[in-house]
């Protein structure tokens, strides 16, 4: 511990590992079934809640991860997770459905550029190929054994990897290992 | 290591799932008036079979989702994937 998420940077050749920000994530449980439950998310989103398994819908308030059938995740850089939180709970207050902070309970590394692919399929056995895993694509699998969220946010590509916090000095110690030969070629030895 | 086909998710490696045990196996409706033997019976007693077994699988990691498979206990090879709640698959006839 102690060093602080701004320290968390890695460039290497044609590949950069950073932690970002701290980003507010809101896990939301509902039935995709119910057309009211569908357009109370719109309004506090103003995205279609992604129906298809893998999919997820970005703009400019927030972004909408699948997770499951029934479950998605929430994600704002703009707003707090409370307000994130309490806007969806009241939106959807009279409907069946759980709503719940869980930003605190993980971080998020970026992996991007054009050796990122390489590098995460070191510990993860997804086929990250971009016919197989298109821009927007989330899947939750397994990064180095740890349990990861895996979405391609980016084409460069840049795909941001969500994992619980308590796992957090453990994932860096592996991804910056796994990017090491892709080191500047001063610290190549 | 399995490959096993989530309904949802897809094919994933066995370790993003939890295994549970044969499936379609149905709480008695009497199950306050059982005796003792009856209730054991239906706790603990499995069909444990040698070949195609129908089974329940939770994808741990990926989607949360429990669903039944049908696997082959000696051959390992996964016959069926259907939704948890949907009435038992049949069984493939053809030889493994
Ligand atoms: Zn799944």
């Amino acid at each position: 511990m102690g060093d602080d998420a701004s320290m968390r940077r890695f460039i290497g050749r044609d590949l950069v590992l950073g932690e970002c920000p701290a980003r507010a994530c809101v896990e939301l449980r509902g039935d995709p079934d119910d057309a009211s439950f569908v357009r109370a998310v719109r309004t506090v989103t103003d995205l279609p809640l992604p129906l298809d398994p893998g999919r997820s819908a970005a703009g400019l308030l927030a972004s909408i991860l699948w997770l499951g059938p029934d479950r998605w995740l929430v994600c704002s850089d703009t707003q707090a997770g409370s307000d994130l939180a309490a806007s969806l709970r009241a939106a959807l207050a009279a409907i069946a459905c759980a709503v719940v902070d869980v930003g605190a309970a993980r971080i998020v590394y970026a992996v991007g550029g054009s050796n990122a692919r390489a590098v995460l399929a070191k510990g993860c056995s997804l086929d990250l190929h971009e016919r197989k895993f298109p821009l927007g694509h989330c899947a939750q699998t397994l990064l180095a054994k740890a349990p990861v969220l895996v979405h391609l946010s980016g084409a460069e590509p840049t795909f941001e990897i969500h994992v619980a916090r308590s796992l957090r000095d453990y994932a860096w110690a592996w991804l910056r290992a796994a990017a090491s030969e892709y080191a500047a070629e001063a610290d190549d030895a | 290591m399995l490959r096993i086909a989530c309904p949802w998710c897809g094919a994933r490696d066995e370790t993003e799932f939890g295994y549970g045990g044969e499936a379609h196996v149905a709480l008695p409706a009497d199950a306050a008036q059982l005796s003792d033997a009856a209730w054991a019976e239906y706790l603990f007693m499995r069909s444990n079979p040698k070949g195609r077994h129908r089974e329940r699988w939770v994808h741990t990691h990926g989607c949360r989702r429990w669903f039944n498979v049908v696997r082959d206990t000696t051959t390992e090879r996964i016959f069926a994937v259907y939704l948890a709640g949907s009435p038992p698959a049949q069984l493939p006839d053809e030889p493994a």
